[in-house]
């Protein structure tokens, strides 16, 4: 039923690009975009040449109005993305003619896409394997470069290599252990328990790093939900404007949700923010007047990062100082602006009130003390580490789960080391660890362990 | 040709898959016949004298749990027994005895002779006779016809033997035996696919002729502990074993000397095991290693001869000597017998049911090294499966499976038959996923009730077992119910135990979770505690000690009954599926696992195939639905 009918998406992120894709996929994927596509030099659609481009018209036919200039290519099966045969339109990019087309391929017999469809039927008509499937569908979500980045290396399998190796350590420990169990009287050299202790550990750092690595994965596929918050003329739109300035910026309508909300994508630094706001906040500024401290905690309660602003100039405030204890759980930044007027504000106050948070000192005015905030954005998002082409970045939901629970196996291996456990319990930890990175890989189980004993010790009767 | 009998189970060998799997059959009520190329070679241990060690210990206690004979029989014959890896945790002890041969091959003997329902005939089989894909019977060389409902193949390594001792090579079984040299074809015949192995054994020699001065004894253990959960407690007396050296000289010998060895020259062409390597082999291999353990070992109380372990060689009988004669205690040592290799056929065991019944032949089964294990206790635990599902099938009862979660047999059979192997297989712990369950101290726990509810397991075993289990359940559930507190009384019995004091109420079993805490300590220490047996006392210290590992086992056994509940319909279309890799096809195609679970485990199977296929079930299924 599903793998014969035919699909379509819309397979650009709406509003981000200067062009906009429609991707049909299936059987009938060409009559479909013919109800749709005009080709002056061609009588029917059905003439188009395979991997070929054409230039055209989209039409709403019954109105016979014309909805944008396309370009249209036919990949004929097998060798097209899912191998099916496939109809890409390329349009313009605003969201109006990207839409109307989509809505256009569905009047005309198609279905619109799950999530991932075309990944799952590029999957099952084998032409992707199964780390690649998702790794594919996380450079699809990916938002920004920084994002497509991490998701080519996975293809590439750089996270691969990285979990490869912690694999190959534990299954060296493994083997060792087995080989003492299974030939007691062969003249093997045991592993103590603080030897194996300690190769945890270091195996426990690597995996570690690669967890705090995945929680900027979901950053870099949805953006950084930050909101920035102050009094009236803190300097809330010239911060925007400045980090507006150096980096591409762009102002999205979200279709279905409340109008007058408005999401602003700043690229930092390949990491995307996702700036909320109501949408007078740009304008009137005084966020904490017009709705409260309320509303605030509402609107920051799901925010990842919040950028709270003061004025140097002026001392804190009651409604400061309860917005910053509403702040003491959550991920922000103190930025102090204004820092080149005379200074009224108590910072000891502040630390007082907040000791764990970063306090900036900035002039969005003369533009002092922006790059540090960049700087400080990225690194609390890499938890310190910055993104390198190199890195092995987990963004796949799955893979972070199979290394989450690799490190805990680990850590039960030490608790086991801990309590004095028998050799076979601390590997029933290990085990569990090196099976748990065995997901990611791909590899089949079976016979590694006992290879890698026979390739190691001289055993036999 | 003539009709000599008619039997519900006929099993060709009498070996350790052949002893096992006939007396399962017969003790099931079913007419059984066993036949044997020669009836001194009943249970002939070839090659060590040992039975048990880690994993194999444990299969020899899961075929007493079962209701087999291995276990009660190397008892009955031990000479020396020894526990191995006290030290490692309890799922890895490992029991492992030496028996005096003769004595244990004139025991089985004796118990197949008196078993009821079972022939005993010395014969060799040429043929076995199929019409329709369905067994009828086999048929010996003289042209005797037997009958039968179902065939066991237990035949070892005696199908095309053929002994290789340097450059000379001839036609023949173990230990000077004949070899079946027709029955190979008719198993061709038959659409069954067979593979060549190897396997090898070291030189016999003469206790008189060596030195044990100059090796470090080896003696069995002060208590010994039994396979059977049966056979009665006791100390018995015992032989020792010696330990002595490989050194440079041997090597030198060994090395001036590969040139005629048949491994090196090429007469050998049959896969060998790489656990039990030759000495040639190992020389060659770990170039590194100066110097190789050797045990040197009783074969029995009434012969001189004596097992080197750790030498098993096809090089020339004067090279044997040659390079014996440079190691420590054996400089005048004399050969009784030289060793040898063995090159057979077996049964490629993908080509098999879980039950061990051929998925070509109906009523055919094959079991024990034919099937490509080595070892004793890997070829009796498949005789006993066997066996058992011979006589279920000639019943119309379903077979009786054990999975990975229940047995060691359980993963040696699913390593088979879904995996397959490409040398002689041999069962390690490693192999067991689930071996803080698998433990050899608790078979019977495990094995029992299913023994029992196929109708090997007797009465009298069963009623012990049962005994056990409730003891082992009331004294648990005694020691965690039973709380103590902080009081200046147990204050003082917990500093007399030299264990840390208490702050709050804790159970008895919480206290004997700790590290310095014993059972027996508990008892000496606390009042009213029962007499138990040490067997039931060994269950709670475990079941107690290593709660949270087990529990953390049963999980894991949980997620992986997901997998395996996942049914494959048998008549899916691989080929069909597309994106399944080409060798995921081929090997699918060919093993139809049940399972997805056990697809998963077919190597070459990728997760990506079994997510391929998941999906195309899936599909299927709801295709099917719309319909």
């Amino acid at each position: 039923m599903f793998i014969n009918d035919t699909i379509a998406a819309i397979s650009t992120p709406l509003g981000e690009g200067g062009i906009g894709i429609i991707r049909i996929s299936g059987k009938d994927a060409l009559g479909v975009a013919s109800e749709i596509v005009r080709i002056k030099s061609l009588k029917s659609l059905c003439d188009t040449r395979s991997h070929t481009v054409y230039y055209g018209g989209a039409y709403d036919l019954p109105l016979d109005e014309k909805i944008d200039e396309v370009l249209i290519i036919f990949m004929q099966s097998p060798r097209s993305y899912t191998a099916e045969d496939v109809v890409e339109i390329h349009c313009h990019g605003g969201i109006i003619p990207i839409r109307r087309i989509y809505e256009l391929t569905i009047r005309a017999g198609a279905r619109p896409a799950e999530p991932g469809e075309f990944t799952k039927r590029a999957f099952l008509n084998g032409r992707i394997d199964l780390a690649q499937a998702e790794a594919v569908i996380d450079l699809i979500r990916a938002k920004t470069d920084a994002g497509s980045r991490a998701a080519l290396n996975q293809l590439e399998g750089k996270l691969s290599s990285q979990i490869k190796s912690v694999r190959g350590d534990l299954l060296e420990m493994i083997a060792f252990a087995e080989a003492a169990i299974d030939f007691p009287e062969e003249e093997i050299e045991e592993m103590t328990a603080v030897q194996i202790a300690k190769r945890v550990k270091a195996n426990m750092v690597v995996l570690k790093d690669l967890i705090n690595t995945a929680s900027s994965g979901k950053v870099l596929r949805e953006g950084l939900h930050t909101v920035i918050i102050g009094k009236p003329n803190v300097g809330k739109s010239s911060l925007l404007n400045a980090l507006l300035r150096e980096n591409r910026a762009i102002v999205t309508d979200i279709p279905g949700t409340t109008r007058d909300i408005i999401e602003e994508y700043i690229n930092v630094r390949g990491i995307p923010l996702k700036i909320v706001d109501t949408a007078g906040v740009r304008e009137t500024e005084d966020i904490i007047e017009k709705i409260g401290v309320e509303k605030a905690r509402e609107l920051f309660k799901k925010a990842d990062l919040v950028l709270m602003m003061l004025d140097m100039s002026r001392t804190l405030s009651s409604d400061d100082r309860k917005l910053l204890k509403e702040l003491a759980d959550k991920p922000c930044i103190i930025l102090l602006n204004k820092a080149d007027l005379p200074v009224l504000l108590d910072e000891q106050e502040i630390r007082d009130i907040m000791p764990e948070k970063l306090l900036l000192r900035i002039s969005v005015t003369k533009n002092e003390g922006i790059n540090l905030l960049e700087e400080q954005i990225v690194g609390m998002v890499f938890q310190g580490e910055v993104i390198s082409n190199e890195g092995a970045i987990v963004t796949n939901v799955r893979h972070q789960h199979a290394i989450q629970l690799a490190y805990d196996s680990l850590q039960d291996a030490l608790q086991t080391i801990e309590a004095v456990m028998p050799l076979d319990c601390i590997v029933v930890d290990l085990r569990a660890s090196w099976e748990a990175l065995g997901q990611i890989a791909g590899d089949t189980l079976g016979e590694d362990i006992i290879d890698q004993i026979f390739a190691t010790f001289c055993i036999g009767k | 040709m003539y009709i000599r009998g008619s039997y519900d189970v006929v099993v060709i060998g009498a070996g350790h898959a052949g002893c096992e799997a006939a007396l399962a059959s017969a003790r099931m009520g079913s007419r059984t016949l066993i036949i044997t190329i020669n009836l001194d070679s009943i249970a002939l241990m070839p090659c060590n004298p040992a039975v048990g060690g880690p994993a194999k210990g444990h299969l020899v206690r899961e075929i007493d749990a079962l209701g087999g004979e291995m276990a009660i029989n190397t008892d009955a014959t031990r000479i020396q027994a020894r526990m191995l890896n006290t030290g490692k945790g309890p799922a890895v002890h490992a029991l492992r005895a030496q028996s005096d041969k003769k004595a244990y091959q004139n025991r089985m003997k004796k118990i197949l002779e008196n078993q009821e329902n079972l022939d005993v005939v010395q014969a060799v089989v040429d043929k076995i006779v199929v019409e329709n894909g369905v067994v009828h019977g086999v048929l010996t060389e003289m042209g005797a016809l037997f009958e039968a409902t179902t065939v066991v193949v237990a035949t070892g390594t005696y199908l095309q033997g053929r002994i290789i001792l340097g450059d000379l090579a001839y036609t023949g079984g173990p230990n000077g035996q004949r070899a079946a040299t027709k029955l190979s074809d008719s198993l061709l015949k038959n659409g069954i696919e067979l593979v060549r192995f190897k396997t090898g054994t070291p030189a016999r020699i003469d206790s008189k002729s060596v030195d044990f001065s100059k090796m470090l004894i080896q003696p069995g253990d002060e208590e010994p502990v039994n396979f059977s959960f049966l056979s009665p407690e006791g100390k018995t007396p015992q032989l020792p074993c010696w330990l002595t050296y490989t050194n440079e000289n041997t090597h030198a010998v060994i090395r001036s000397n590969l040139h005629r060895s048949p491994l090196y020259t090429g007469q050998i062409q049959g896969t060998g095991p790489r656990y039990c390597p030759s000495i040639e082999d190992k020389v060659v291999r770990f170039p590194d290693k100066l110097s190789h353990q050797l045990f040197i070992e009783p074969e029995g109380w009434d012969t001189t001869e004596m097992y080197v372990q750790g030498m098993s060689t096809s090089l020339p009988e004067d090279v044997q000597l040659a390079f014996l004669r440079t190691i420590a205690g054996l400089e005048q040592v004399k050969i009784m017998r030289p060793g040898y290799a063995i090159e057979y056929d077996c049964v490629i065991p993908t080509q098999l049911k879980l039950s061990l019944e051929t998925k070509a032949v109906r009523g055919l089964f094959t079991a024990g090294q034919a099937n490509g294990t080595s070892g004793y206790e890997e070829a009796a635990a498949q005789g006993l499966i066997a066996g058992i599902n011979a006589s279920l099938y000639t019943k119309g009862k379903n077979p009786l499976i054990l999975s990975r979660s229940d047995a060691y047999i359980g993963v040696l059979i699913d390593d088979l038959i879904i995996k397959g192997t490409n040398e002689p297989y041999r069962m390690m712990t490693s192999r067991a996923e689930y071996r803080l369950l698998l433990r050899q101290d608790n078979a019977d726990l495990r094995l029992t009730q299913k023994g029992y509810d196929v109708g090997l397991v007797s009465r009298e075993r069963y009623e012990k077992f049962a005994l056990k289990r409730e003891m082992i359940e009331q004294e648990l559930t005694r020691l965690k119910d039973l709380m103590i507190g902080p009081s200046k009384d147990i204050l003082d019995r917990l500093s007399n135990m030299g264990t840390a004091e208490l702050r709050s109420g804790a159970s008895l079993a919480e206290l004997l979770r700790r590290n310095d805490v014993t059972y027996s300590l508990l008892q000496r220490n606390f009042p009213d505690f029962p007499e138990l047996p040490r067997d039931v006392v060994e269950q709670v210290e475990i079941d107690v000690k290593y709660e949270g590992y087990i529990k953390k086992q049963a999980q894991q056994v949980e997620r992986f009954n997901k997998l395996e509940q996942k049914m494959i319909p048998l008549a899916l279309d691989y080929a069909a599926i597309k994106g399944l890799s080409r060798e995921a096809q081929q090997k699918l195609t060919k093993i139809k696992p049940a399972s997805l679970g056990q697809a998963a485990r077919i190597s070459g199977v990728s997760p990506a195939d079994i997510s391929i296929l998941m999906i195309y079930i899936e599909q299927a299924r709801r295709q099917e639905g719309s319909i």
